[in-house]
């Protein structure tokens, strides 16, 4: 596990809260949130990257991203802005072209600066619990963290053993 | 195996259910061992245990006149890897920002010092203009 303080929690029956200190000041952890020329250089994981980056940054504006991913498949997600205050609150909704889960995300960052430092604070708040569910199974659905699902498979085959 | 990750999650999201978790992980006990320490009925407690029993992270075994609960390893381990793989996720991401901010932040102080040295330099000419006159 990395030391990187990233805290991650599921409170209540749809919300998933994820929250990081970033050692520069809000203005540019704002601004590598919202401009197409600095997202691009650091959304996606696992080998996936930005292809396309639309942002119309006013509230009502759309936003759309496409992600590639390492062997060339194609994620795209999309929202609108709901509430733009910068440099400490960002918020939009999201949804996934494939996504198998109903209704929209609300995804909202706030962006705490102290001494220099910023706390990034998102909180997505699914439309349903079923859509938490399927969003915490993505990431290892992708196969973007192989070690993880092997680690898995361990502790399934270790709790089958014990019982 | 494959659990219902959305009744794991909503089972694990009432601080009693973790404290009774909690509790289990030290060994078996009965619903009066699990009620004592909390300031609830056992009818509540026996509430909450059959949320954490349909959630599959306990089970009650008849035991003569007892029936103690213990926890069951299994979904809680595997929602935790699921949330794992989901927190290593989003560290990777951050760890791209951080190096994109690091660069964002030497490029404002490069620029910052320019700037300083610019000025200084004029202020500089501007008292040997005042010489010269």
């Amino acid at each position: 596990m990395i030391d990187d303080h990233l805290v991650v929690e599921t409170p209540g029956d749809r919300e998933i809260v994820l929250s990081r200190m970033f050692d520069a000041p809000a203005r540019l952890v704002f601004a590598a949130f919202t401009r197409p020329d600095l997202l691009v250089r650091w959304y996606g994981a696992g080998g996936w990257r930005l292809v396309e980056c639309a942002v119309d940054l006013r509230v009502g504006g759309y936003w759309r991203f496409v992600s590639q991913g390492p062997d060339g498949q194609r994620m795209g997600q999309s929202g609108h802005y709901r509430q733009i205050t910068p440099p400490h609150r960002l918020v939009y909704t999201e949804l996934f072209d494939d996504q198998s889960y109903p209704g929209e995300t609300l995804v909202g960052h706030d962006f705490t600066e102290l001494a220099g430092r910023t706390t990034v604070t998102t909180t997505l708040r699914f439309d349903t619990p079923d859509g938490r569910a399927t969003a915490l199974r993505y990431p290892m659905a992708r196969g973007v963290t192989e070690s993880y699902l092997r680690l898995a498979e361990l502790l399934a085959t270790t709790a089958e053993g014990r019982s | 195996m494959h659990i219902d990750l959305d009744a794991t999650f909503a089972a694990l999201a009432d601080p009693t259910r973790r404290a009774i978790l909690a509790r289990l992980a030290g060994g078996e006990a009965t619903v009066t061992e699990l009620a004592a320490p909390f300031a609830m009925s056992q009818p509540a407690i026996s509430k909450h245990l059959r949320v954490l029993e349909r959630a599959g992270l306990i089970s009650r075994t008849q035991v003569a006149q007892r029936r103690p609960c213990r926890l069951e390893a299994g979904p809680l381990q595997e929602a935790t890897a699921w949330l794992a793989a989901y927190r290593e996720h989003w560290a990777q991401r951050y760890q791209r920002l951080d190096e994109l901010l690091d660069e964002l932040r030497a490029g404002e102080e490069a620029r910052a010092g320019e700037e300083a040295d610019a000025a200084e330099q004029a202020r500089a000419a501007e008292r040997r203009g005042g010489e010269t006159t």
